[in-house]
């Protein structure tokens, strides 16, 4: 059942707020939450006690209960979390947009914060001995003990098989990497800030796990982001440019696991079904059509998977990411300018939630990067785990 | 049926290295084959169907009533990684990890040992033994085998 397109532009994102982006906040997740949390209400030109709904990812450890107390909300009616980690970066918005959309809330608050590289880092590798035979304790059984041990490799297994198929290299992932680090140079609040990279610094970099190298892979960052959600009757009477969310989507696809689907057939090995059937929501929810994209942030965790889903969105057939990327179409001034803001490898990692920021920025013209004429774009969660979609418009 | 295991404690052991296998009631019968030196896939007593990782439920026919296939434990590499990072407990990098594509058609993750991780190749045929990389800790793992058709085993 996709979300019914009445619900396309009733909502809007109002209001975006965030820490800085750094390896060592020096402060508490839940400091960060709020920071960021604030930060957002006060964009909007609202007041704490008129959040009534509460959203985030289910990995986060900022209880809505410590947030609200802090920030004095008052009465909540509306809270949810999202599980699948990245995945649900756009999960969280969905909730939002529900809320709002049967009343259920009035003005929602989605964040994220974490101290991600100071803290518990998610890509050390998992030396726990699995506790309990619940479902994911289990699953994690046909990996773990073999040793692969970490997203990284995860993601790896799903890299070289694409490559195997299409011929894609490991200079194709680089390609990612370097516009991505291109785009954080000329973004002050990226960690990678004045700091790009050439490919031959990507293909000398070192591998974490054949086929990725270490410049395929996203930063570890602490810091928080949120945003309000809220009518967009509401939104026209607040403070900023109200950026209309045309489309909200998740997707599990058949035989899905958290980043371990590795048993369906050789053309979804390859390709993210997730994804697809996310793509498949927002254009029929919003009516848009690839070529009304103008620009995307991509969840780029690692950069073998920002080549499927490209292929999912039907920017090219799939198979041909790797020459639509050669042609220099995610530039700036190319047919997708990819992560503005810099991605995961150079702004931050905070879940993909801060690329949801960077596409309220285009659509406001407070981008760093601007796109010339943008009216529609795409953001995408976390990918081979169960994920999410946004499409955001200009009001 | 295989007698019923004896469940692997869950709780954190200091001697352990590698992260040891959680076991439901759904998937014990695949480790106590793996302790009898048996590569088992889940199969559905009513309609046939393979299904790995298992299931509670044959989710091709809807049935309950599951059963196992004892498989030959031959197969070919489908997709491969080389771990380099983190350093992990319980391995030495660089090593590999692989999805075996077994003869019956299902995959599972093991690694394959007895060649270079550099020397793994996506359509190499490989099969199964069973290895206690650490005391009380028998996993399937694979070796390449000469091409199909051959016998000779090329580890040398």
């Amino acid at each position: 059942m996709f979300v019914d397109s009445q619900w396309s532009n009733k909502t809007a994102i109002v209001g975006i707020g965030q820490t800085e982006f750094s390896k060592k906040s020096g402060r508490s997740e839940l400091r960060l939450a709020v920071e960021a949390v604030k930060s957002a209400i006060d964009d909007a030109g609202l007041r704490p006690e008129d959040i009534d709904g509460l959203a985030t990812i289910s990995m986060d450890t900022s209880a809505e209960t410590d947030i609200a107390r802090a920030l004095g909300m008052g009465d909540v009616t509306y809270f949810s979390r999202v599980h699948f980690g990245g995945g649900a970066a756009c999960g969280v918005v969905l909730q939002a947009v529900l809320a709002v959309a049967t009343g259920a809330a009035r003005n929602v608050v989605v964040y994220r914060a974490f101290n991600e590289r100071s803290g518990k880092r998610f890509g050390t590798a998992n030396r726990g001995q699995p506790v309990g035979a619940g479902s994911e304790q289990v699953s994690a059984g046909w990996t773990n003990p073999f040793g692969l041990l970490t997203p990284a490799s995860k993601v790896a297994m799903f890299a070289q098989r694409y490559m195997h198929t299409f011929g894609a290299t490991s200079e194709d992932f680089g390609r990612i990497s370097v516009v991505d680090r291109k785009h954080a140079a000329t973004n002050p609040n990226a960690w990678f800030y004045e700091q790009p990279i050439t490919l031959e610094q990507h293909q000398q970099s070192p591998w974490i796990v054949e086929p990725l190298h270490l410049l395929d892979c996203c930063q570890e960052s602490d810091g928080g982001v949120a945003l309000v959600v809220t009518s967009s009757e509401r939104a026209a009477d607040l403070a900023q440019r109200r950026v209309s969310i045309a489309a909200a989507a998740q997707g599990i696809a058949d035989d899905q696991h958290s980043m371990t689907s590795y048993y369906r057939p050789d053309s979804d090995f390859v390709g993210l079904p997730e994804m697809s059937l996310v793509a498949r929501q927002l254009y029929k929810t919003s009516g848009l059509t690839p070529d009304d994209i103008d620009g995307a942030i991509i969840y780029d965790h690692f950069t073998p998977l920002v080549l499927p889903q490209l292929e999912a969105f039907g920017f090219c057939p799939v198979g041909e990411a790797k020459d639509f990327i050669r042609d220099g179409n995610l530039e700036l001034d190319g047919r997708l300018p990819l992560n503005t803001h810099g991605g995961q490898l150079g702004e931050a990692y905070i879940h993909g939630m801060n690329g949801i920021l960077e596409a309220v920025r285009q659509l406001r013209d407070q981008s760093c990067n601007q796109i010339d004429g943008v009216d529609h774009m795409l953001v995408t969660a976390g990918t081979s785990v169960p994920t999410s979609g946004l499409l955001l418009s200009r009001s | 049926m295989s007698t019923q295991a004896e469940k692997q404690d869950p709780t954190p052991v200091p001697q352990r290295k590698r992260s040891w296998p959680a076991i439901s009631e759904d998937t014990e019968f695949f480790w106590n084959g793996v302790r009898d030196g048996e590569l088992r896939v889940q199969q559905c007593s009513e309609c046939s169907a393979l299904s790995h990782p298992p299931k509670p439920i044959c989710s091709a026919c809807g049935s309950f009533e599951l059963g196992h296939l004892a498989v030959s434990g031959a197969g070919t590499v489908y997709s491969h990684v080389t771990f380099h990072k983190p350093p992990s407990p319980g391995f030495d990098e660089p090593y590999n990890v692989s999805v075996i594509e077994l003869a019956e058609g299902v995959r599972l993750v093991s690694q394959v040992v007895g060649v270079q991780p550099g020397e793994v190749a996506i359509g190499m045929p490989v099969e199964v033994e069973f290895t206690e990389v650490e005391p009380g800790l028998v996993l399937p793992l694979f070796h390449p085998v000469a091409e199909a058709g051959g016998e000779e085993d090329v580890r040398g």
